[in-house]
Formats: structure tokens, C-alpha cells, sequence
């Protein structure tokens, strides 16, 4: 009876333990998938050891897909970690404080709606002739600004990019104002008293305290710019020719209409490598973030 | 005039994101002319047969499969995470920690990485191109994340009560079922809205792992609806309104267990 007790806690985990295998198999799966060249309906593997990853280190489009990630990295980290902290931070203010609900509310409205709503939604603004981005460019005057967006591939991965804003400023921005909700208030009334202003109270308090989520926030943004797939797919297809071609949709263009089975996996490690980089950093972090 | 000035960014910020949302279901309701030659007015009629058309071209069995896929997504994850919590806040055992680590791990891997192979395991399951392509892979992918929020929960629980109940003969799984699940709604509805709310708007595997359309579910359907209507654009609008409403309604009637989930998700 005590023998089988000691089997009792695994058989409470053997469900869930099961189901991870579809997270963990696939992983290392695809690590050794990467090594062969092969294709969905040949029944032979070749194995090229690391050849896959030499053409990929020589491959101009991986290279403008990595740019284009870099790119959305980088005007992510603007735009939602910092816009984010300063939406938050207004809305928690004292003066606004009484009607920032409804604010908060419509502010992520967009975060609960799903990336194929809104990419399609936006595939209409674009529209070059009839779509309201150009019509509301050519009512202010600013006729040489209404640009054919999605269809130029100098434009297309900003206007990419612009959706994915559009959407998750207001997911950042909540996390914030969570996070300042836990900021004692006797911090904000003894700047007061000093007589520090706004803005000298917004980067020594509110910029200091929630230093954790900023951390958060910026890891959260980074993963989702290097396996960003919605957007760039719906919006563009990686298109024009290249120009706007992210990591993912590469990988997915090369897997399944390419049926170039062995490099798609060999862009799926480099993906798993990056996102992997990005998870160590924040553990170090926390780390560190623990500590003091 | 300072908070003046802040009162029209945020305005200005309100209406950003507010008008798409609104123009995407006023011009649901208008014909694909006058979107074009009325774009910014109402409805000269409102053309709610738009929404009919939508439902009938193909929506009603998206929408059907999305409700499937996502009641039963949202059932076996809690009831498996629920478990597995269990397990992991109420019994030492050997190898405990590493297990938490395994489940904490699978909150740093994105879906990506696994494609092709996982392509590969969902055919020689033979489960290709059937709803459980979808569902198995998203119970997976949302265990980590549902395990520890309610592990997190349930070791808040306070020992005394399960001490208490041994005594009056209760087993491992009545304390469990009577003691633990009752007492943690909360978290379990924020699990439930979480999982809900990723399964009814996730495109990647939507799009890969089902290949008959009477199969998809709403997000790779609107893909299918797009290419049959391009021209039709009122009609597509009406199907993307139906697709973003139940969420939308499910946040605004639990926006304080959203919040709450998506603020704790992130923090863990």
C-alpha cells in the first residue's frame, strides 16, 4: 500500500507530462530533421550534415528576413515598451485617473481581437485607391504621401510593422498599469511635496519602480518580433518579391511550397536559438533583478 | 492647458484604435460601392443581410468548428493543468523540481520551432485534417503557462483544510475534486478565459494543420472567405465582425480575470 502511494504524485503529472512531449519531441526533432535534405513525399532522407546551414549563412533572403525581425524588433521596443509605460502612466495619473476605464478599455480592445481580423481589416486601409489611409493623406493635403503601401517594397514591412503597434501598445500598457497600481502612493505624495513636476516624477518614481516589467515587457516584445507570423503573412505574404519577409514566413514558405523540408528546420533552429538567447538574458536578469 | 493637451492625445489615441474597430462594423452593413464612394459616413441602408450572406458562405461552419476546437481545448487543458498542479503543489516526490523546470521551460518555446516536425507527428497519429491537429497541440502549448497559474493558486490553499478532510476519510482525488477546485474559480475561470482566448484567435497551425475547409476554424477560414469574396467587401467585413465578437463580448463582460491572467502570465 506505502509502495504505490509513492507512485501517486507522477500519476497526478503523467497527463500533462504526455501532452509536453508535443512541446519538447519536436523541438530536438527538428534539430536532427535539419541535418538531412528532404521533402514531404520522398521516402528517403539524404544527410548533409551541416550543409543546410552553410546555404542559409550564404542565403540573401534569410538575411533580409533577419533584417526585417531586427527591424520590427527595434520599432516594437519603441513603440510599445515606451509608449506603453507613458500610456500607462498618464492613465494612472490622478488628473485623469476618473475616466481612464474607458481609455483602458478601448486601448486594448485591439489586443483581444485576433491578428487575422485585424491584418485583414488593415489590408483594406492600405488599398491604394479606395482604402481610408490615402483618402485621409489626401484630405489633409498630403497627396504625395498616399502611397500604394503594401504594394511598394520600400513601405510594405513598416506598413507591417505599423499593424502590429496598432494592436499591442494597449497589451504593454496594461501590464504597466498593473504594475504601477503596486507602486505606493506615499512615493507620488512625498514627490509632490517636493514640488517635483510631472515629468521629474514620472522618470524618478514611475520609471525606477517599474524597472521589472520594463524588463518583462522588452523580453515579451523582443520574442514576438523574432517569431512574428500573422502579420507579414495576412498583410503581405513576405511580399513585395522579398521585402517584407520575416524569419517565420520564410521558414513556412520554404517548408510548405518549396517542400524544402531539411532548410525550413534549419531556419526553425535559428529561430529557437534566437528565442532561446533572448529567454537566458531574462533569467540572468531576474537574476540580478532578484538581488537588489 | 497641460492636462488639456493630454486629454487630446489621449483622444487622439482613443480614436486610433476605436475608429477601425467601428469602421470595420459600420461598413459591415454597407454595400461594396458605397464603401468605396461613402467610405467615413453611415449606412445609406443598413444592408443586414450582409450578415446572412456572411454566416451562410461558409462563417456558420467556421464559427461551429472554432466553438468546438475551443470548448474542448479549454476542458482538457484546465482538467490536466488542474491535475498536474495538484501533483506539483500538494506531494514531495523525486524529481519534482525538475519537472517544474520542464513546465516552466515550455514557456520560452515558440511554436515555430516545432512545425515541420510536428506536422510530421500529427500524420502518423493519422489525426491530420480532424479537429484533434488542432486541439492536442494547443492543450500542449498552454500547459505550461496554466500549470503554474494554478500551482501558483492552489499553494495558497491552506494546508489545515486538507489535513481536516483526510481525517473525515476524504482520498488525493476527493480533496482535489471537492476541496481544491471549488475553492480555486477564480484562477480556473482565468485559465478558462486565457485558453479560450488564444485557441479562438491562433492562425499557425490553423492554417497548416487542417486542409479541408469544412474543417477550419474562424482564423484560417477568414483566408478562405477572403479569396472567394475579394470583391465582396461588405460581406467580408459582416465575417469579420462575427469572428472578433465573441471574444470582444467574453472581454468586456471579464475584462478584471483577462487582466489578471494576461498581468500574472507575463510576471511568472
Amino acid at each position: 500500500m506505502i509502495k504505490l502511494d509513492k507512485f501517486v504524485p507522477y500519476l497526478y503529472l503523467l497527463p500533462a507530462l504526455v501532452f509536453l512531449l508535443l512541446v519538447y519531441i519536436p523541438i530536438f526533432q527538428n534539430i536532427g530533421d535539419s541535418l538531412y535534405n528532404w521533402s514531404t513525399f520522398s521516402p528517403n532522407k539524404a544527410f548533409v550534415g551541416l550543409d543546410n546551414y552553410f546555404t542559409l549563412f550564404n542565403d540573401p533572403v534569410f538575411y533580409e528576413a533577419l533584417k526585417n525581425n531586427i527591424l520590427y524588433a527595434v520599432i516594437s521596443i519603441v513603440f510599445q515598451v515606451f509608449g506603453g509605460l507613458i500610456v500607462a502612466a498618464v492613465l494612472e495619473d490622478k488628473l485623469i485617473r476618473k475616466f481612464s476605464p474607458i481609455f483602458r478599455t478601448v486601448y486594448f480592445l485591439p489586443v483581444v481581437v485576433s491578428m487575422t481580423v485585424i491584418a485583414l481589416l488593415f489590408s483594406f486601409f492600405y488599398n491604394p485607391e479606395v482604402g481610408l489611409l490615402n483618402q485621409f493623406l489626401k484630405m489633409i493635403g498630403l497627396n504625395n504621401l498616399a502611397l500604394p503601401w503594401l504594394g511598394d517594397s520600400d513601405t510594405a514591412i513598416y506598413a507591417v510593422i505599423a499593424v502590429s503597434q496598432w494592436q499591442s501598445i494597449g497589451y504593454i500598457a496594461m501590464l504597466y498599469i498593473v504594475s504601477i497600481q503596486k507602486i505606493s502612493p506615499e512615493l507620488y505624495e512625498a514627490a509632490e511635496m517636493d514640488g517635483a513636476n510631472k515629468i521629474k516624477t514620472f522618470f524618478h518614481i514611475t520609471v525606477p519602480e517599474t524597472k521589472e516589467m520594463t524588463f518583462v515587457a522588452v523580453i515579451l516584445t523582443l520574442t514576438g518580433a523574432f517569431t512574428v507570423f500573422n502579420e507579414p503573412y495576412i498583410l503581405t505574404g513576405g511580399g513585395p518579391g522579398t521585402s517584407s519577409e520575416v524569419l517565420s514566413t520564410y521558414l513556412y514558405k520554404t517548408a510548405f511550397s518549396k517542400d524544402m523540408m531539411g532548410y525550413a528546420s534549419a531556419i526553425a533552429t535559428v529561430i529557437l536559438i534566437i528565442t532561446l538567447l533572448i529567454s537566458l538574458v531574462q533569467m540572468k536578469i531576474f537574476k540580478t533583478g532578484k538581488e537588489d | 492647458m497641460r492636462v488639456a493637451l493630454v486629454y487630446a492625445g489621449l483622444i487622439a489615441y482613443f480614436l486610433v484604435v476605436a475608429y477601425p474597430l467601428l469602421w470595420m462594423v459600420i461598413s459591415s452593413f454597407k454595400s461594396t460601392e458605397e464603401i468605396f464612394n461613402h467610405s467615413w459616413s453611415l449606412p445609406h441602408t443598413w444592408l443586414f443581410e450582409n450578415y446572412v450572406t456572411a454566416w451562410n458562405s461558409g462563417i456558420s461552419s467556421y464559427f461551429l468548428n472554432s466553438v468546438m476546437v475551443t470548448g474542448l481545448t479549454c476542458i482538457l487543458t484546465v482538467l490536466v493543468s488542474a491535475l498536474g498542479a495538484y501533483g506539483l503543489s500538494r506531494f514531495d516526490f523525486r524529481g519534482k523540481a525538475f519537472i517544474l523546470v520542464i513546465c516552466l521551460g515550455g514557456l520560452m518555446l515558440s511554436p515555430q520551432v516545432s512545425l515541420i516536425p510536428l506536422y510530421n507527428i500529427i500524420q502518423k497519429l493519422g489525426i491530420y485534417n480532424t479537429h484533434w491537429a488542432l486541439i492536442l497541440p494547443y492543450v500542449a502549448y498552454r500547459i505550461p503557462l496554466t500549470i503554474l497559474l494554478i500551482r501558483a493558486y492552489f499553494l495558497s490553499i491552506p494546508k489545515e483544510l486538507e489535513e481536516a478532510a483526510r481525517l473525515d476519510g476524504c482520498t488525493n482525488l476527493g480533496i482535489l475534486f471537492r476541496i481544491f477546485i471549488p475553492m480555486s474559480k477564480p484562477i480556473l475561470l482565468t485559465t478558462t478565459i486565457l485558453t479560450a482566448y488564444y485557441t479562438w484567435n491562433e492562425f499557425m497551425f490553423a492554417i497548416i494543420f487542417i486542409d479541408d475547409d469544412s474543417l477550419r476554424t474562424i482564423p484560417a477560414g477568414l483566408m478562405q472567405f477572403r479569396d472567394a469574396l475579394q470583391t465582396d467587401w461588405g460581406v467580408l467585413l459582416s465575417g469579420l465582425t462575427i469572428s472578433a465578437a465573441p471574444i470582444v463580448i467574453l472581454f468586456l463582460f471579464m475584462q478584471k480575470y483577462f487582466i489578471r491572467g494576461i498581468a500574472s502570465g507575463s510576471v511568472k
